[in-house]
């Protein structure tokens, strides 16, 4: 994308009936560190990576409880992230004191998109610069829904969003249908694997990533290392060696069924 | 002289009915009659006036149930974004804080609820807050509050009130209850104050927070 004379102001369309600043927005979600998720009939799964700064810091927060059956994970500016968490957990909060329900997740991703388009048409506003990924359990089963910065809103059997998350997507796109009547557990180690995708390369460890839960009779829950730490060992046992002294290792073959490598 | 014109209809009742705390060394036992009434009238013989607001923190109030309902809705959503903020459970004397707090804002059209709030406090040992309608508090080792409130509260400083170390002969400090005196206290008071009070009878809740769990009783009481 090139800068261009019509892309100053977010209440600006250009010729061909474009918003850039909404677009610029979009750009800054897929700058930020890869967040995924998965559903099935029962469970939905967040996962997310732990991108820090650097050796010294900690790494940012990129998924929030937002209610017992409603959470999500965030990629772009965290900081509108964090602003917009508080918004969905104010909802939760004051449409649990009214009614005494919980607040259907549909209908919180649409007053969280309406509240995302009123900033693509105000000139003292900007785009929120964050796209979420909202997992919510309801009476008509478990959603995944994606919120952009332009005020639109998907609902999706899986998806990934943030830097890399196009080899996420390819592996998801490839195993998507099968995640319905999936289990639980084949869930998260799905989730680990479609992690594993976007780091291309790197190790997969607990430390790298953060995994989240919510399924019928389960409210919503950030796994803890150890758990996860195990997943991915047993997960990395039947695809190949455990390389613990020798470098990276490299993922060849997806299918439980590869054969180990030889050190 | 003109008198003064007075309303017709009040925003209050009173529902009536009795509630008691006890702190121990390691418990705190929260009890409260089940019996909701209005005026002469019983409306319900079956109504919890005990509310869990955290895992360690549990209200129990007498007074305009419709007010009790509205303050423990305030409690519990206060508690979510406290929650929220600072990813762990409201300590006992934080929430006594809290709802202090929220009494007092209400100072000029107040909640009609007389509170007694219980639990463990950061330490695992059990605390118990007392307040007035407006948000007066104070943290003690036992307190009732509701209509029986008079009857039983001799009763409760007779057994668990430290004598005063001027008396003579010097008097050692009243010995701590273990958990089953106390409840078996609770049960005693209560069968008293239903004799007399006609708002306290039905049913007795009695709650035991201790630091591994929460525990629920409930003891039949007479019903006249």
């Amino acid at each position: 994308m090139f800068r261009n004379q019509y892309d100053t102001d977010v209440t600006t369309w250009s010729p061909a009936g474009r918003l850039f600043q909404v677009e610029y927005a979009m750009e800054a979600v897929k700058q930020g560190s890869a967040a995924i998720g998965l559903r099935s009939k029962t469970h939905v799964v967040l996962a997310s990576v732990n991108k820090a700064n650097s050796e010294l810091s900690s790494h940012q927060k990129k998924i929030f409880k937002v209610d017992d059956h409603i959470g999500v994970a965030i990629a772009g500016l965290t900081a509108d992230g964090r602003v917009l968490s508080r918004y969905l957990r104010s909802e939760c909060i004051n449409y649990s004191f009214t009614y005494e329900s919980p607040l259907p997740v549909g209908r919180l991703v649409v007053q969280l998109a309406d509240k995302a388009q009123v900033c693509t048409q105000r000139s003292w506003k900007r785009p929120y610069g964050v796209g979420l990924l909202v997992a919510g359990l309801d009476e008509s089963g478990a959603h995944l829904y994606y919120n952009c910065p332009s005020g639109n809103y998907f609902e999706y059997q899986a998806f990934a969003i943030g830097s890399r998350s196009q080899a996420a997507k390819t592996y998801l796109e490839r195993k998507f249908k099968t995640f319905m009547s999936s289990s639980r557990e084949d869930l998260i180690k799905d989730a680990l694997f479609a992690i594993k995708e976007t780091l291309q390369g790197e190790k997969l460890t607990s430390s790298i990533c953060t995994i989240a839960v919510l399924g019928v009779g389960e409210p919503f829950h950030i796994m803890d290392q150890k758990s996860i730490q195990e997943l991915i060992e047993s997960s990395e046992v039947k695809e190949d060696e455990p390389v613990a002294d020798q470098g990276t290792a490299m993922q060849e073959d997806q299918s439980p069924e590869a054969a180990p490598m030889d050190i | 002289m003109a008198s003064k014109q007075h309303a017709n209809w009040s925003p209050y009742d009173n529902n009536g009915g009795t509630c008691v705390a006890i702190a121990g060394a390691d418990y705190c036992v929260i009890a409260a009659d089940t019996r909701m009434s209005s005026g002469y009238n019983i409306l319900t013989r079956d109504y919890s006036k005990i509310c869990k607001l955290a895992d360690k923190c549990l209200l129990a109030s007498s007074g305009f149930q419709a007010d009790v309902r509205a303050l423990q809705k305030v409690l519990t959503a206060r508690h979510l974004i406290y929650q929220h903020q600072h990813n762990k459970q409201m300590s006992c004397p934080a929430m006594g804080q809290l709802l202090s707090n929220t009494l007092y804002y209400k100072r000029f059209f107040p909640y009609y609820a007389f509170n007694v709030l219980g639990g463990l406090d950061e330490k695992g040992q059990g605390c118990v807050f007392t307040y007035d309608a407006v948000g007066s508090y104070e943290r003690v080792v036992y307190s009732t509050q509701g209509s029986g409130s008079t009857l039983i509260m001799p009763v409760l400083d007779n057994k668990l009130k430290a004598p005063s170390p001027l008396i003579l002969p010097a008097k050692d400090a009243v010995t701590p209850l273990i958990e089953s005196e106390a409840v078996d206290l609770v049960k005693d008071v209560f069968a008293s104050a239903v004799e007399r009070d006609i708002y306290t009878g039905d049913r007795l809740e009695i709650v035991v927070v201790k630091p591994d769990g929460i525990r629920r009783e409930f003891i039949e009481l007479r019903k006249d």
